[in-house]
This record gives C-alpha cells, structure tokens and sequence, in this order.
C-alpha cells in the first residue's frame, strides 16, 4: 500500500475519514449481532446458576471454570463478584481463578466476530491457547501463593 | 481481509443470529423479548466504546504510516513492540470486539501476528477493577495473577504467530542467521 505523501494534510484527513468510515460501517452488522447473541445466551444461561456445576475435584473444577468462563459473557466486574461468591460456596481457589481467566481471554460468543475480523485460524488458536493457559496459570497461581505463604 | 468481505461475512452472520431468535421466540416469547431489551441495553453500552475506538482509527489511519507501524509493532520491533503490546492490551478499555477492528487494521500495516496477540491477552489486566479484585482475593492473589499473565501472554504469543504464521521468531541482528544442517 503506498503512504499517502506527509505534506498533504487535506488528503490525508479525507483519506483517513473515508477508510475509518468504510471499516466502521463494515463491522456494523458484526457488533450487532454479538450484542444479540450475548443478550440471548444471558437470558437462556444466567451466570448466578453456574454454581452447580462446580465441587467434584481440583482438577476437573479448573475445567469446568475454564468452560464455563469460556461460554460466559458480561462485564469482567460479574466474574469477579460470582468468584467471590463461588469462593464463599467452597469451590477451589483453582477452580475460580480459571473461570476468572477463560472469562476475559476466551470469548466463544465473540468467536464469529474475531474469526470474521482477525481470520478463521487466528480466532481458533488463539482461543484454544488462551483455554489452556487458563488453566496452566489457575494451577500456578494458588500453587505460587502457597509456596510463598502467602494463600489466603 | 477487505471491508466488503468483512460486511458480507457480517451480513451472514447477522442473519443466522437473527435466524436463531426466530426460533427462541418461536420456543419462549417472554425470555426472547427479554433478550432482546439485554441486547439493546448492551449495544447501548457499546456505543461510547465503539465511538472511541472510532477515533483511535481515524487518528491511527492519519498518524500511523506503515513503516511506523512495521518499526514499532512489526518483525523487527524488538523488546519496543512486546512493551507496547502488553501496556496497549492493559490500557485499552471496554468490549473486545472494537478493538478487532483496530488490530486488523495494524496487521495490514505490518503488526506481528505474536504482538496482536500479547495485545489481546493483557486485556485481562482490567486496572479499574483491581480494588474489586483485591477486595475479594487479596493482594498477593492480584499481583501473582498480573505477573502470570504477563509473563505468560509472551510464549502465547510466538506459538500462535509460530501456528498462524508458520516460522520462527525473527532472527535479530546484523548477522544472517546460522545456516541449519541440510540447508
């Protein structure tokens, strides 16, 4: 792509406009359809019943937090107050610190959206490898709070 | 990708989400209309995000040659772009899909692949909520938690440039790379 000559202030303002706009209006259709599957998959999958699916084991309650992160959408503020309530119910610290991680870094419902924007493989990878850091830093966080006698 | 395939994809998109509240209202009328007053209610939310995320474009697409961008946050850009990656993903604020805009629009000026990446992931750091998370899990708890994230977004990073992208991070310096046996 050539760069637009530096000197050539009207130009640019006017090429820029027209790009930021293009990009704008393209993405329209994208972000409404986000914000309707979001308020669709709250309405059918309340965050408060999520409770229920935790207390087997560590381990398999690091994945359900991840699951359940990864499937939950909403202000980053609704994960920390449901981990605190989680915490207060006796699931793992493991357990709510991946929900609390899958819960900002993996986004199946923005999923579309990403693949649509970034590309298909970016959006997968990216996802999957944020799924299993997810529970990968769930495990060291707690581990390094206690090593270091500092756990809660 | 181009804006015209972005609004086809969108359009497509759009109509399957519409395709599948058909459906909902079809099974439960009353929940779906409550959606939808969540929708409107979320896509009311979004707004002033996308307005800023708007004018974070256009001032980028004005300010931001492509050489800059290749520079700063592209193959070459060093421990610079892994800094700027890591603050722009703590700082930058609100619903995530804005924000795809603006990385696509830096990838096609040249931003590595491993750097979107780190991008995206720092936005776990929310710092306005930091009291909140201090308040609930302590402060040692926070710290750990952002140091992890941190550190762990840089080899999350270059395995997913290494995925996409097919090659090893970039050889740094004045000499060629060493030659591999067999090459």
């Amino acid at each position: 792509m050539p760069e637009p000559n530096r000197f050539d202030l009207r130009g640019r303002l006017v090429a820029s406009a027209r790009q930021t706009l293009s990009m704008a209006v393209s993405q329209l259709p994208i972000l409404i359809g986000v914000a309707l599957l979001t308020g669709l998959l709250l309405e059918l999958l309340p965050a408060e019943r999520m409770a229920e699916w935790f207390g087997r084991s560590d381990v398999l309650d690091a994945f359900v937090g991840a699951l359940a992160g990864s499937v939950a959408s909403g202000h980053p503020l609704t994960s920390y107050l449901l981990g605190g309530e989680l915490l207060d119910r006796g699931v793992s610290l493991i357990a709510v610190t991946a929900f609390l991680i899958s819960w900002v870094t993996v986004g199946s419902i923005q999923l579309p959206a990403e693949m649509l924007m970034l590309g298909r493989r970016f959006a997968l990878y990216r996802n999957s490898i944020c799924f299993v850091l997810a529970i990968l830093i769930a495990v060291l966080t707690p581990t390094t709070l206690q090593v270091l006698h500092l756990a809660p | 990708m181009t804006a015209k395939s972005t609004m086809r994809g969108g359009l497509w998109f759009l109509l399957a989400v519409l395709l599948l509240y058909g459906i909902a209202f079809l099974l439960d009328p009353t929940s779906t209309n409550l959606a939808l007053d969540r929708s409107a209610e979320l896509f009311s939310r979004l707004l002033p995000v996308l307005g800023f995320v708007i004018s974070v474009l256009f001032i980028a697409n004005l300010l931001l040659q492509p050489s800059w961008v290749r520079e700063n946050l592209g193959e070459r850009s060093g421990p610079r772009g892994w800094v700027l990656a890591v603050a722009g993903g703590i700082l930058s604020a609100g619903p995530v899909y804005p924000w795809y805009a603006m990385l696509g629009d830096l990838r096609s000026k040249g931003m590595r692949t491993a750097l979107m990446s780190v991008f995206l992931y720092n936005r776990a750091i929310k710092l306005p909520l930091l009291p909140l998370l201090i308040h609930y899990f302590g402060p040692a708890y926070a710290l750990i938690l952002f140091v992890y994230l941190i550190l762990f977004s840089l080899p999350a990073g270059l395995l997913l440039e290494r995925l996409i992208d097919g090659r090893p991070a970039p050889h740094r310096g004045n000499k060629p790379p060493p030659a591999r046996s067999g090459d």
